[in-house]
């Protein structure tokens, strides 16, 4: 399903022209300009790039490019980058940079800046990371910077979500309980060792870390997925919802697709920027789902 | 067109909320959304949420607390409304799931915060603001509620009276993202709009890049009077490299703040005998600056904050996430050694003007959450109050939507007879040059129209706009007008504000206004163009800067969070009103409302306040 990825070891060639003669309807002539523009800025900021080549202080990003619409850009490429390193840079500041100073197509999703609102998980020297979490000066120059891998590439580091969304929806990631305390003003009581227990587990951000980082889940479109299922622990193992509804939330990883998939491979857990110990809580309800079945036979 | 009963504009706590309200009255609700909703900031929020839940402490003690922090700026019924309904609503977050901090017995823990007379905060460790959105999301699509995201919402569809007060609203506006593709959203019963803060006017800020501000620059030019925007909470303790918060948390289980010197400032420098490091944030924000400015900060630019004393135990129990932030951002190990932190720009206390059902003066129009102001934090928010603002008001709003009879206002939104008509002397002509002729943003649809004609035609007007800004071959670009508009914001419009610094900040806010009429976006892909997206932004940013600025100048005051050089006294007689800022061919127009003091049961009475 994924885009195929060059390796990035060509430097930056600007496309070839295209004839604009034929260009008929003042829409397509309009279109053709736009090119020829993009183009010029692409020949610019080539050279500017040069310059900046020359500076030590700079570090050397290699960045994946791709745009399904853009001449130039349809063929999936490497482009460099040289941002001048200050002391604390991230790799997302370097690719805001990167951005704002030498080309404004460069395209990353991105908010709060401190590894809580999950949108810029990306591919960062081989291994699935927050940029904004990542520290420059961590990483071995040249940064090779791309979209997370097994997803489809929209554009440039852009990946589309929606199959992580819909793998989270279907575990019913919402709490489930017919025990409510009688008082309206009364909340349920949870111990502060069951809040301990699923405490890692709520951490997740959504932001597909270990999902990219999954040989299962790359191989296996249906698999619910390390984040799924952690979701789904989540409210497992909060004692707030009850027997009952645990060995609901069972069956539901137990599917075909559900936990008896994840062959302990670790590399989920190794990813996860919020340190959930995504395995062992596979293997729990591994474990979980087969004391309940032996409790029935 | 889509159409829909209810239209929420954000999908952060306040939008969640107001959407799950409005679905459970009945309505048929979508959720419109530049971000997916669980990368909304609300997301970011740290140290936790106030509710009156135990013994000893009732509401009427929050709403006093909350009352004296605003020093006398915020409105009673509407703060009543949030200390009496933020108790159930709270319980209501832990019925549906969240994972708060528990005590021994079971219960929810609550922590003191800076300004609050009883330890009323209700956190989940130092990441209350992540559990909260994930619950509220979790509701949502428990409820099968239909969320567009990544769709970014350009305009209002609202119909142009002259007089705003007669102007309808009957949707929105979007862009996707992914596409390009602008499309209407038509709303039978109304929009809320949960656009949240604006904190990227300033370049050192805990907002988030999204938080530009867009509901209430959207609301302002479709002529909703925006409130008290001068009121600008700065936070004691950012992290200085990026503006990334740590909790006031950490003093509230007992950090402590320390100058070069070593000195315990907040108490030997006499900033506040009683609270010290809890006093509010205003004060703490200033005293810090002013070590700093007395030549007793490190390397010149912030103090330290050390809660290595705690132990680890507490600390990992929590503050643990505070220890992630400070290792990640500032490279520091908070159980080693002490945090770095400065001010850094935070809360709008200001906004969207409504009243305590999220009401505005546009019909089918409704606020809610940070970009909004029910006026319940006057002229300083204390800390753990923003996010029962949220869920209430979200609740309120969304429930009115629906068609809930939820009595009269006592708040209103509007002009009223007795608002109070004024000028202030500028350096340049507000507004301008931008306004009228070429401005599509400005004005709404037609009066006479149907409810779809004034949709589509604002559908037109939005798809012309963006066709001209891509159009364009070449001029200024977004990112350098927004970077400037952030230096001067940051240097002149600040913790410390002086008259001739405020009019540098118009003069240049003015020549970025200039700017932008040549603005172009470069890239030529409709597919995920975010430079399309940040240059609408950034339209939105100036207004905003401009609506600040402007309030900031004419306010000839101290109150709460704002600071004048000439003006050291809090003038009660004169200023116990709220700055209202109309869009109004094309500048802003200034005018003032009483703050209303009359609560249900009392009076709130200025009083100084020490801390
Ligand atoms: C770092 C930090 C810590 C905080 N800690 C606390 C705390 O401990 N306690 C407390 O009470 N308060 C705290 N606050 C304040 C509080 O968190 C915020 O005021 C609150 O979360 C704002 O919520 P909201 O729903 O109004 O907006 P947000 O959560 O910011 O959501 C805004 C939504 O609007 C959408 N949006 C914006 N513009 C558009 C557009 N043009 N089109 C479509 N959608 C749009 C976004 O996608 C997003 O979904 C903190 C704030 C920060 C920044
Ligand atoms: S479990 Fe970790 S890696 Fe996976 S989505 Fe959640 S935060 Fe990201
Ligand atoms: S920008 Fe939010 S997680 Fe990195």
């Amino acid at each position: 399903m994924s885009t195929q990825r060059p390796e990035p070891e060509t430097e930056t060639e600007s496309a070839e022209t295209e004839a604009e003669a034929d260009a008929e309807t003042p829409s397509e002539r309009r279109e053709a300009a736009k090119r020829r523009r993009a183009e010029r800025r692409e020949r610019e900021r080539v050279e500017e790039e040069e310059r900046a080549a020359a500076d030590a202080e700079r570090y050397h990003l290699k960045v994946f490019r791709y745009d399904p619409e853009v001449e130039g850009k349809q063929e999936p490429r490497f482009d460099d980058f040289h941002v001048p390193y200050e002391q604390g840079m991230t790799v997302l500041d370097a690719l805001i940079y990167a951005r704002d100073e030498f080309d404004v197509s460069l395209t990353f999703r991105h908010s709060c800046r401190q590894a809580i609102c999950g949108s810029d998980a990306l591919f960062v020297n081989g291994r699935q990371r927050l940029g904004c979490q990542t520290q420059l000066s961590d990483l071995d120059q040249p940064v090779r910077i791309e979209p997370l891998p097994h997803q489809e590439v929209v554009k440039d580091l852009v990946v589309d979500m929606e199959h992580f969304y819909d793998q989270m929806e279907s575990v019913e990631p919402y709490f489930q309980t017919t025990d409510r305390p009688e008082e309206e003003l009364e909340e349920q009581r949870q111990t502060r060792e069951n809040r301990e227990k699923i405490k890692t587990s709520t951490r997740c951000i959504w932001c597909g870390a270990c999902m990219s980082s999954c040989n299962i889940a790359a191989g296996d479109n249906e698999y619910l997925g390390p984040a799924a299922i952690n979701k789904a622990y989540r409210f497992a193992m909060d004692e707030r919802e009850g027997e009952e509804m645990k060995q609901r939330r069972l069956e539901i990883v137990e599917q075909e697709h559900g936990v008896w998939r994840c062959q302990t491979q670790f590399s989920c857990t190794e990813v996860c920027p919020k340190d959930i110990p995504l395995t062992e809580h596979i293997q729990e309800l591994k474990r979980e789902a087969v004391k309940s079945n032996l409790k029935f036979w | 067109m889509h159409e829909y009963d209810v239209i929420v504009v954000g999908a952060g706590g306040a939008g969640l909320r107001a959407a799950i309200a409005a679905q459970e009255a009945g309505a048929d609700v979508a959720m419109v959304t530049k971000l997916h909703p669980v990368r909304s900031h609300t997301g970011a929020a740290e140290g936790g949420i106030n509710a009156a839940l135990r013994d000893g402490d009732d509401w009427e003690m929050h709403a006093y607390d909350t009352m004296k922090g605003s020093d006398y700026l915020a409105d009673a019924p509407a703060v009543e409304a949030l200390t009496q309904e933020s108790p159930e609503e709270v319980i209501q977050l832990e019925h549906w799931g969240m994972a708060f901090s528990r005590d021994d017995d079971g219960r929810v823990s609550q922590r003191p915060f800076g300004g609050l007379s009883f330890p009323r905060t209700t956190y989940a460790g130092a990441e209350t603001g992540h559990h909260l959105l994930h619950t509220l999301y979790e509701q949502v699509v428990k409820r099968g509620i239909e969320v567009f995201d990544e769709w970014y919402v350009l305009n209002l569809a609202t119909t142009d009276e002259d007089d705003p007060d007669e102007r309808s609203c009957h949707g929105v506006v979007a862009y996707e993202t992914a596409t390009g593709n602008v499309e209407a959203f038509r709303a039978r019963d109304g929009v809320i709009l949960a656009t949240g803060g604006l904190g990227q006017v300033y370049d050192h800020t805990t907002n988030a890049v999204a938080n530009t501000g867009d509901g209430v620059a959207m609301a302002y030019r479709a002529g909703v009077p925006v409130e008290d925007m001068e009121m600008i909470q700065f936070h004691p303790t950012t992290l200085p490299s990026t503006g990334v918060l740590i909790s006031e948390g950490v003093r509230g289980e007992g950090g402590i703040l320390y100058n070069d010197d070593g000195e315990r400032f907040m108490f030997e420098h006499g900033y506040a005998n009683n609270d010290g490091e809890l006093a509010s944030r205003d004060v703490v924000s200033r005293a810090e600056l002013t070590e700093v400015n007395e030549g007793r900060g490190i390397e010149d630019e912030y103090v330290h904050l050390d809660m290595r004393h705690l132990g680890e135990e507490r600390i990992v129990d929590r503050l643990e996430n505070i220890l992630h932030l400070a290792e990640d951002f500032e490279g520091v190990d908070g159980l080693e050694e002490p945090m770095p932190v400065k001010p850094g720009q935070h809360y709008a206390m200001g906004g969207i003007e409504t009243d305590e059902f999220g009401g505005t003066c546009i019909d089918g129009l409704y606020a809610v959450g940070e970009c909004a102001c029910a006026s319940v934090h006057g002229a300083n928010r204390l800390g753990g109050n923003a996010l029962p603002e949220l869920i209430v008001f979200g609740k309120r709003a969304g429930r009115h939507v629906a068609g809930e009879d939820l009595g009269e206002p006592q708040v209103t939104a509007g002009r009223t007879p007795n608002a109070e008509t004024a000028s202030v002397d500028t350096p340049v002509s507000l507004g301008e040059p931008w306004g009228g002729e070429g401005d599509a943003v400005a004005d709404g649809g037609a009066a006479a129209d149907t409810a779809t004609a004034v949709v589509e035609r604002a559908l037109d007007r939005e798809r012309e706009r963006v066709e001209r800004l891509r159009d364009r071959d070449e001029g200024a670009q977004h990112a350098d007008i927004r970077a400037a508009v952030q230096r001067t914001m940051t240097e002149n419009v600040n913790v410390f504000r002086e008259e001739d610094a405020l009019k540098e900040a118009l003069v240049d806010i003015h020549a970025a206004r200039e700017r932008y009429r040549d603005v172009y976006v470069a890239d030529p892909s409709s597919t995920y163009n975010t430079e399309l997206i940040q240059t609408i932004e950034t339209r939105n940013l100036l207004d905003i800067a401009e609506m600040i600025t402007v309030g900031a100048l004419a306010r000839d005051e101290f109150r709460g969070a704002h600071w004048r050089k000439e003006h050291q006294e809090r003038k009660d007689d004169e200023w116990l009103k709220h700055t209202m800022v109309s869009w109004s061919d094309g500048s802003p127009e200034l005018w003032y409302k009483p703050a209303v003091l009359e609560g249900e049961a009392k009076t709130y009475e200025p009083k100084e306040r020490s801390y």
